[in-house]
C-alpha cells in the first residue's frame, strides 16, 4: 500500500472541492477500495472520507418514489420499511450480496462504484487494459468464466458485479450527483459504461462528482418480482448470471415487463425491445423463452464463459416464472 | 465420565484461551524492536532476473535493506541442507538462491524496515526486469512427457498382480474412463509467519507456523549450520494448516537469513496472495479400466495415475493403492507418473493421495455398478477384502461392512431407486450416492517426558503440534486417565523443540504416534511411584509388581485389594517435595508388520440438482468411520465434520486457476478461491463404528484427520449422477457442466 493523506468532510461542498485535487478519492464504506488499494491496484494520494455527510436518510418524494441517500447502508436499505413494501425486488437483491458484515459497511454510492473482480484485473504483475490502459487485456485469452458475453469489447469483457445495480436497472432509478459545478441527475441506463476503447472508465460519474442519492420512481412491482441469483456456491460469491425480474399482471397477460441481467456485462443489461415482446401476452414458458432468446441475441462466449448464454436465457425464464408464482414470498 | 477421560467428549482444554484471544499464533508473539520483513514475489514463471533495483526502497527513511540474490550471504548453498522431514527426492527450492525464476510468484526479495506499512510499500518499490523464458504449466498438454520417478516420495506403486490386461479383455463388462482434479491449494485460516531473533551467544529463537517444530530447528541448523541445540523453535498454535506446514517455507528462511544480518529480530508473514507462492495439491490425471461379471464380481482394475510436479523435486503420493485397499480383485495393475511443470513443487493436502485416489476410483465403481445393475452399495459388498492384496497382509481390523450398515440404515438407503433421475421433486432433481474410504493407520515413533509435582500436577510433554485437531485435549485426556488424576490437574506442552522428540503433526498418526508415548510415559512414571511407596515403612505395595497397581482418584492402591491404597500426595512427600520425572520413547510394535490396519469409512449423500439451471446443493450427508477407539468423540466429530466440509468443497468447488499464458495461478485470494461457506454445508450425520484393534499401536486407535474426507467427493460425484444421469469426471462439478 503507498502513503496517503486523509480528511474528514464537513459537508458536501467541502467534500467535493477537496476530491477535486489531483490523485484525491472518496471514501465511504471502504469495502471495495480498501481492498483495492491494499493490493496496488488502486492508489489514491488523497482520501476524503464522506462517511459523515448528511447523506445517509432513507426518504419518500413528493411523487411518490423513494430517494435513498448515497451514504445509507446496503444492509441499512435492504431492510428499510418502504423498500421491503414498496421495492422488494432492490432488498432481495441487496440481501443476496456478499455478506452482512460487508452489508453493514457498504454505502448505496459506493455499490454503485465497485470496480469489477476480474482476475486479472486483481494482480497487477499481469496485463490488464482496465487497470493499466494499454497493457492488454488477460482475460480475452486466458480464464473467463465470470466474464462478460454481452457488450463486450476487444479491450475488455470485464462484468460489473453488483447485485443491487441489478434491481436498480429494472426499477429505472436516477442517480443524483453534484460537483462544485452543480447538479445534476443520470438516468440508471446511463450511469455505467460499456468498455469500449476506453475499459478503465466504469461510469459516466465524473471524478469530481459525489453521488448524493438514488431516486427509485414511484413504480416498485412490489405484486410480481424476483431477483435470482445463480453462483458457484451458495453465499459470499459473485453472480455468474443474475436476474432482476419484475412483471405487472392483468390476469394472465403482462402489461410491463422489466428484466435486468447481471454478471453477464460491463453493465446490469437491459434490453427493452425484448421486454416489450412480453407486452399484452399471456406469460407462458414459450413467449418468457422467446424474450430470453430476444435478450441474448447479440451474446458472445469467449471459452470458459460460453455456458453463460443459455444459463442467462434458462434464469431469465425462471426468474419470471418466480415473479409469477411468488412463491416462498411473504 | 465425570473425568473426562479417553472415549469422553471432553471439551478442549485450551478452548478458553482460544476464544479469549490468550492462545498466540505466530505471528501475535509480540517480540521488542522487531523488525518486519515483507516478500516480493516473481511476475514470471520461467527465466532470470536481468536487473533488480531495490534503490527506491532503500531510499525510504526506516528501511533497513531489501535483501536479495546478489546481496544474500553466502551461507551453505548445498542442496541436501535444505531437504526437510517431508522432502521429495530431488534438489530443494532455496530462497534467494540465485537469479533464475523456476515458478511464478517464486519470492525473489525481503524488504525489511521499521514497520510492516513501510515494508508494504518499499516492497511495491523494487524494480525488477526479467530475461522471459517460455514456461510449460498447462498440466494436460505435457502429460506426453510424463516420466516414472528414479524414487518414490511415498508408497512404490505395488506390483502387477494376475494379467489385469488379459482379464480386462475376456470380461463381460468393461468400463475405461478418466478423471481429473485441478490444483487446488491449503488455505489454512492462519497465513504462514515466521518470527527470528539471535541472541548475543549466537542462538537463535524462532516462533514459526509449522507442524512440527523440530523440522523447522532440523532445516535451520542444517541451512545456517548451526549446532541444532542453538535452534530453539516455537509453535504453540497452528491455525490451521491441512499440511501446508509440513515443510518449512520460505518465511522462515528469510526471517531468520534477515534477522542474522541485521541483527535484529525480524517478523515475516505472508499475505493470502502468497498463500498461493508454494505447495499444492496436484493436478492429477488418472485412468482407469475395470472388468467386471455380469453378477458384478471385479475381473481386472487397472489404475494409472498421472500427477503433477515441479522440475527439481519428484513430489509423489500414495493414488493407486487404493484399488488393493478397497477391493477384492486378483487381476490388478497400477502405476504413478509424474509430469514436470514450471511449478513450485506439490506439497501433502490433507488426505494426500487417498482424497485424490479414492474420488476416481469410487467413481468408476459406481460407474460399474450400474453397468452390472447391481446397487452400489451391494456391489460393494460382493467385491469386499479382508485383506490388502497389495501387502499381501490381513487387515488388523475392518468394520467396514458396519459402517456400510449402520450408514445405510441411517441413511434410508434402502428406500432409494436405482434409475437415475427417477426421485425428482418440482424442478429439483433429487440424487443419492455413497461412497467408501480408507486411509493409513500408521504410528511413528515419538518420545514423551511427564513431570508431576509435589502438588500433584501432572505436565506431560512432546515437540508435537495441534494443528486445530485437538492433541491438547486427547494428550491430556490419556495423561488423565493412565494416571487416574481429573483433568484439570493435567498440562500437556507441545510446539517447542526443546521438548522430547516428536514427527510432524500429519498422516493422521498423531494420537496413535504421541498419544502412545504418553501413555507408556505415563506407565514408566507408575513404576517409579511404585518404587518410592516400596521404600515406606510398612508398606502393602513392597512385593507388589507394576501391572498389580492400578491409579485412580488420586490414588494408588492394589488392584486385588483396592483399601491398600495411598494417595499420590502422600507419595510425593516421600521424594523429598521434588517431583517425579520419567521419560519415555514408543516405537511401532514388530508385530504390526504383519497386518495392514486402515481406517474406514462410509458415506452417503443426498444432493438437490435444479434440473433447469444446473446448481447443486448437497442436502443430507451420512458418514459412518471405524477408526478404531474415539478418545474424544467431540474433537473427533469435529474432524469427520471437516472432512466433510472439504469433501463438498473438492467435489464442487475447490480449484485453483493456472493460466497457462502467465504460467501463473489467478484466484489467489478468498474471493475467487472457493472453499464452501456454511449456506454449503448440510445436516450431517456422523457414526463412529465400534470397532476394537489390539495390533495397530497401544492405545487402539486408527487416527481421524484425514478419513472424513476421502468418500465424501466421490459420494457427491455418484450422487449428482443419480439426480441428473450426468457423470462428470473432471471436478470441481459445476453448474455449467451439469446444464
Ligand atoms: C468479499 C466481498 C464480497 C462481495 N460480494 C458482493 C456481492 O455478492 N454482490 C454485490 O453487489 N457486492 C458485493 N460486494 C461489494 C460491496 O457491495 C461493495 O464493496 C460495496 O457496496 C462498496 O461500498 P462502500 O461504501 O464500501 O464503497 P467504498 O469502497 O468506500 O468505495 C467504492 C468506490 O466508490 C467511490 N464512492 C463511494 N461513495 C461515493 C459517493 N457517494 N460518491 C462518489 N463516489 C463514491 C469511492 O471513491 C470508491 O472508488 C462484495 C465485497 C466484498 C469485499
Ligand atoms: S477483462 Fe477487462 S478487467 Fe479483465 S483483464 Fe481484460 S481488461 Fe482487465
Amino acid at each position: 500500500m503507498r502513503p496517503f493523506s486523509y480528511t474528514q468532510s464537513p459537508d458536501v461542498t467541502t467534500a467535493v472541492q477537496e476530491v477535486s485535487a489531483q490523485g484525491a478519492k472518496f471514501i465511504a464504506g471502504g469495502t471495495n477500495l480498501l481492498d483495492l488499494m491494499k493490493i496496488d491496484v488502486m492508489s489514491p494520494s488523497h482520501l476524503v472520507d464522506i462517511t459523515q455527510l448528511a447523506l445517509n436518510t432513507i426518504e419518500e418524494t413528493p411523487d411518490g418514489g423513494l430517494r435513498l441517500g448515497a451514504l445509507a447502508k446496503n444492509a441499512d436499505t435492504a431492510y428499510h420499511e418502504l423498500v421491503q413494501t414498496r421495492y422488494p425486488l432492490l432488498a432481495h437483491a441487496i440481501l443476496a450480496g456478499a455478506t452482512a458484515q460487508l452489508r453493514n459497511m457498504a454505502t448505496d454510492g459506493g455499490n454503485l462504484l465497485q470496480r469489477t473482480r476480474c482476475y486479472y484485473f486483481y494482480d497487477t504483475h499481469t496485463p490488464c487494459n482496465k487497470r493499466e490502459p494499454g497493457s492488454g487485456c488477460s482475460a480475452i485469452k486466458g480464464y473467463n468464466r465470470d466474464l462478460a458475453i454481452l457488450g463486450t469489447s476487444e479491450h475488455c469483457i470485464a462484468t460489473h458485479p453488483s447485485d443491487m445495480c441489478v434491481a436498480l436497472a429494472a426499477l429505472e432509478a436516477t442517480v443524483h450527483v453534484k460537483s462544485s459545478q452543480g447538479e445534476r441527475a443520470i438516468p440508471f441506463a446511463e450511469f455505467h459504461r460499456l468498455p469500449g476503447d476506453t475499459p478503465h472508465l466504469d461510469t459516466n460519474l465524473h471524478p469530481t462528482e459525489i453521488i448524493t442519492a438514488i431516486e427509485l420512481p414511484a413504480k416498485g412491482f412490489a405484486q410480481h418480482y424476483a431477483y435470482l441469483k445463480l453462483r458457484d456456491r451458495a453465499s459470499y460469491a459473485f453472480a455468474l448470471v443474475s436476474v432482476a425480474a419484475a412483471l405487472e399482471l392483468e390476469g394472465d397477460t403482462v402489461k410491463e415487463a422489466r428484466i435486468a441481467l447481471g454478471g453477464v456485462a460491463h453493465k446490469p443489461w437491459r434490453v427493452p425491445e425484448a421486454e416489450a415482446l412480453l407486452q399484452g401476452k399471456p406469460a407462458s414458458k414459450e413467449n418468457f423463452r422467446a424474450v430470453a432468446e430476444a435478450y441474448l441475441a447479440g451474446a458472445k462466449g469467449y471459452g470458459d464463459n460460453t455456458f453463460k448464454i443459455e444459463l442467462a436465457k434458462r434464469a431469465i425464464v425462471r426468474a419470471l416464472e418466480q415473479a409469477i408464482s411468488m412463491e416462498g414470498k411473504s | 465420565m465425570k473425568e473426562n477421560y479417553t472415549g469422553a467428549p471432553a471439551n478442549r482444554v485450551d478452548g478458553r484461551a482460544k476464544v479469549t484471544g490468550e492462545a498466540k499464533y505466530t505471528a501475535e508473539f509480540d517480540i521488542p524492536e522487531v523488525a518486519y520483513g515483507v516478500v516480493v514475489n516473481s511476475s514470471i514463471a520461467k527465466g532470470k532476473i536481468k536487473r533488480i533495483d531495490t534503490s527506491a526502497a532503500l531510499a525510504l527513511p526506516g528501511v533497513l535493506q531489501v535483501f536479495t540474490h546478489e546481496n544474500r550471504p553466502g551461507y551453505t548453498w548445498l542442496d541436501s541442507h535444505y531437504q526437510d522431514e517431508d522432502s521429495p527426492p530431488g534438489s530443494p527450492f532455496r530462497p534467494l538462491y540465485s537469479k533464475e525464476i523456476m515458478f511464478s510468484m517464486q519470492p525473489i526479495a525481503l524488504v525489511v524496515a521499521e514497520t510492516f506499512e513501510l515494508a508494504r510499500y518499499a516492497a511495491l518499490l523494487v524494480q525488477v526486469d526479467y530475461e522471459m523464458q517460455p514456461h510449460e504449466t498447462d498440466f494436460k498438454a505435457n502429460l506426453k512427457d510424463a516420466y516414472r520417478p528414479k524414487k518414490y516420495k511415498s508408497t512404490k506403486p505395488p506390483e502387477p498382480r494376475g494379467d489385469a490386461e488379459g482379464a480386462y479383455d475376456q470380461a463381460a463388462l468393461k468400463l475405461k474412463e478418466t478423471y481429473i482434479h485441478p490444483p487446488q491449494h491449503h488455505n489454512p485460516m492462519e497465513m504462514h509467519a515466521a518470527i527470528a531473533k539471535w541472541d548475543e551467544d549466537g542462538k537463535l529463537t524462532v516462533y514459526d507456523k509449522i507442524q512440527g517444530v523440530q523440522n523447522s530447528q532440523k532445516y535451520l541448523s542444517n541451512a545456517f549450520g548451526l549446532k541444532p541445540d542453538d535452534v530453539h523453535v516455537i509453535s504453540p498454535f497452528v491455525g490451521g494448516a491441512f499440511g501446508s506446514g509440513l515443510r518449512p517455507q520460505y518465511q522462515l528462511f528469510l526471517a531468520v537469513l534477515a534477522a542474522r544480518e541485521l541483527k535484529r529480530a525480524v517478523k515475516v508473514v505472508l499475505t493470502r496472495q502468497q498463500m498461493f507462492s508454494f505447495g499444492h495439491r496436484p493436478n492429477t490425471l488418472q485412468e482407469i479400466s475395470i472388468g467386471a461379471s455380469t453378477e458384478g464380481k471385479l475381473e481386472s482394475v487397472q489404475h494409472h495415475a498421472y500427477g503433477e510436479t515441479s522440475r527439481f523435486e519428484d513430489y509423489h503420493e500414495d493414488v493407486v493403492i487404493w484399488p488393493g485397499v478397497l477391493y477384492h480383485c486378483d487381476n490388478m495393475k497400477v502405476s504413478h507418473q509424474l509430469v514436470g511443470l514450471d511449478v513450485y513443487t506439490p506439497l501433502d493436502m490433507r488426505a494426500p493421495g487417498g482424497s485424490t485416489g479414492i474420488f476416481a476410483l469410487e467413481i468408476a465403481i459406481d460407474e460399474m455398478a450400474y453397468k452390472t445393475g447391481i446397487d452400489p452399495l451391494e456391489f460393494r459388498l460382493r467385491n469386499y477384502t479382508t485383506t490388502d492384496q497389495s501387502k499381501g497382509l490381513p487387515h488388523s481390523s475392518k468394520e467396514l461392512k458396519e459402517c456400510y450398515r449402520q450408514g445405510a440404515e441411517r441413511f434410508g438407503w434402502d428406500k432409494r431407486s436405482m434409475a437415475p433421475r427417477s426421485m425428482k421433486e418440482g424442478n429439483q432433481l433429487i440424487g443419492w450416492g455413497m461412497a467408501h474410504g480408507a486411509w493409513e493407520a500408521k504410528q511413528q515413533e515419538a518420545s514423551a517426558k511427564v513431570v508431576l509435582s509435589p502438588e500433584g500436577k501432572l505436565t506431560v510433554s512432546s515437540a508435537t503440534a495441534d494443528i486445530g485437531t485437538g492433541t491438547y485435549t486427547v494428550m491430556s485426556q490419556i495423561a488423565a486417565e493412565t494416571m487416574g488424576l481429573p483433568l484439570e490437574n493435567v498440562t500437556f506442552l507441545l510446539g517447542d523443540s526443546t521438548l522430547p522428540k516428536s514427527p510432524l503433526e500429519g498422516g493422521s498418526w498423531t494420537v496413535a504416534s504421541v498419544g502412545s508415548a504418553v501413555k507408556l510415559v505415563c506407565q514408566k512414571l507408575q513404576e517409579d511411584l511404585l518404587k518410592l511407596a516400596q521404600k515406606m515403612e510398612n508398606s502393602p505395595f513392597k512385593d507388589a509388581q507394576p501391572e498389580e497397581v492400578s491409579f485412580a482418584n488420586g490414588q494408588m492402591f492394589l488392584t486385588q485389594a483396592p483399601a491398600s491404597s495411598i494417595s499420590l500426595l502422600a507419595l510425593l512427600q516421600q521424594n523429598e517435595g521434588k517431583p517425579v520425572e520419567a521419560e519415555a520413547t514408543q516405537k511401532p510394535e514388530k508385530e504390526q508388520k504383519k497386518y495392514s490396519s486402515y481406517s474406514h469409512s462410509a458415506t452417503f449423500v443426498e444432493v438437490q440438482v435444479d434440473e433447469d439451471l444446473g446448481t447443486i446443493k448437497v442436502t443430507r450427508v451420512v458418514s459412518a468411520i471405524a477408526a478404531g477407539r474415539i478418545i474424544n468423540p467431540k474433537t473427533g466429530r469435529s474432524q469427520i465434520l471437516g472432512g466433510t466440509v472439504w469433501g463438498i468443497g473438492f467435489a464442487l468447488q475447490e480449484h485453483t486457476v493456472m493460466d497457462n499464458h502467465l504460467g501463473r495461478f489467478m484466484n489467489h485470494d478468498l474471493d475467487k478461491y472457493h472453499l464452501p461457506v456454511n449456506a454449503d454445508t448440510p445436516a450431517t450425520d456422523i457414526i463412529f463404528v465400534e470397532e476394537k484393534d489390539e495390533v495397530v499401536n497401544p492405545l487402539g486407535v486408527k487416527g481421524l484427520g484425514e478419513i472424513g474426507i476421502v468418500s465424501v467427493t466421490p459420494a457427491i460425484a455418484n450422487a449428482v449422477f443419480h439426480a441428473t444421469g450426468k457423470r462428470i469426471r473432471e471436478l470441481p462439478i459445476t453448474l455449467d457442466k451439469l446444464l
